[in-house]
């Protein structure tokens, strides 16, 4: 593995974090991070679509897009695709592994939205990532966002035996929280190779 | 009132996107760092958002409803290109700023939000013009949460100093966390002057009215979040 390999992967999961520090995806950061158990699941299934998502976008921009001048079609491409996928990956996994599908049913249709996703698609693209590195990019990013839902998660468990003043209830607090988190996450520019 | 000046007090005030409906916080947060970037964002949005209300108004009795939102998406990704394009062409000082987040315009739950509640159920005028409204309203919001975030990040509005020189600040509100903190304080603001968000008083007038598929959050979740 080589250095450009690990600064993705540190810009990715850390840095650049998707949710703290892009705000790729904050609906549902804001929405699902209620429950530990249902961020976890939505993290895993978020990893798996976008480090999918990266690999069949990077292809069709690569051996597709460029070659015919087609750039500009970018948007269009990558939105269908991942919505298609999105499908694709739901149907495969009711088929073969029922329990996962379970476990992250209703949350694979939402990632079709989740700006997230193609966000790192057109990042990838934009960065001139060749097809490993818009893998790893993607993989990264999306452990960086699991990482910040699940820590979310875990602050709201405990939030939620706390006496807050009237108007900081509900989403006020978890905003505070979430900016109290991008904070720390700011320490992380800081790292150099 | 006519009804379509009634669309677009509804769209700035009754039922604002960001401040009352609170659809489309990614961008928000992401763009609101000059007040500047926020007029830009929230002017693409609104074009992007009128034209799509139009097409799909007009179009509302030929897409079959099983493929409506594939239907949707492709119809404003190709508004996006478009205005992404003109963006480039005419003022690569908007693209420069904003570059990235524009192709992100066709996830904003806004647009397609509308689409379903609004457009295609009414006649293109009236669609055309809750457009109009609800961009004008995202427009404010935006530049009101982007102005905040210049006065206090870097003392300035619109490039112009407002704040005396020998007044530091705060750096913060510039960086990202400073995002979450501004629109943290408004909704504190909203809350403690008594203006419950709309979210919440549809739940609470009668349940979730349909109204969930714009955003992540359950219905079961948001009753919750109500009580």
């Amino acid at each position: 593995m080589n250095n450009s390999l690990i600064l993705i992967i540190v810009s990715g999961a850390l840095i650049n974090n998707v949710l703290l520090s892009r705000f790729w995806g904050v609906c549902s950061f804001l929405g699902v991070s209620k429950q530990m158990k249902a961020s976890a699941s939505l993290g895993v299934a978020v990893i798996f679509v976008m480090t999918i998502a990266s690999a069949v976008a990077s292809l069709l921009n690569d051996y597709v897009l460029k070659p015919f001048g087609l750039e500009f079609m970018q948007t269009i491409v990558f939105i269908l695709v991942i919505a298609a996928l999105v499908q694709i990956v739901e149907m495969f996994l009711k088929k073969t592994s029922p329990a996962i599908y379970k476990a992250l049913g209703i949350y694979l249709p939402l990632i079709t939205t989740n700006c997230a996703v193609l966000g790192i698609a057109q990042l990838n693209a934009m960065s001139g990532y060749n097809f490993i590195e818009s893998v790893v990019s993607g993989f990264s990013s999306a452990v960086g966002y699991t990482l910040a839902i699940v820590l979310l998660a875990g602050i709201r468990t405990r939030i939620r035996e706390e006496d807050l003043p009237a108007p900081l209830r509900g989403a006020p607090i978890v905003l505070i929280s979430a900016a109290l988190m991008s904070i720390a996450f700011i320490g992380f520019s800081k790292l150099s190779f | 009132m006519n009804k379509y000046m009634e669309r677009l007090y509804n769209g700035l005030i009754k039922e604002n996107p960001t401040m009352v409906l609170m659809l489309g916080m990614c961008p928000t947060l992401a763009v609101s760092t000059a007040a500047i970037n926020g007029v830009s964002m929230g002017l693409s949005t609104t074009a992007v958002l009128v034209f799509s209300n139009l097409i799909i108004s007009v179009l509302r009795k030929r897409i079959p409803n099983e493929v409506r939102l594939p239907a949707y998406i492709v119809i404003v990704a190709s508004l996006v290109t478009v205005t992404q394009l003109i963006i480039k062409a005419y003022l690569p000082t908007v693209d420069k700023a904003l570059g990235q987040f524009i192709p992100l315009i066709v996830v904003n739950c806004i647009i397609l939000g509308r689409a379903e509640a609004y457009a295609n159920k009414h006649e293109p005028g009236l669609a055309m013009m809750d457009g109009v409204g609800m961009g004008l309203g995202f427009t404010i919001a935006l530049t009101l949460a982007g102005s905040l975030r210049e006065i206090l990040g870097k003392g300035t509005l619109f490039g112009m100093q407002v704040l005396p020189e020998s007044v530091s600040p705060a750096a913060i509100f510039s960086l990202p966390p400073g995002a979450y903190l501004v629109i943290a304080l408004f909704i504190i603001i909203m809350n403690a002057i008594g203006i419950k968000t709309r979210q919440r008083q549809l739940v609470e007038n009668d349940g979730c009215n349909g109204n969930c598929a714009a955003c992540t959050m359950s219905c079961d979740e948001r009753k919750e979040e109500a009580k």
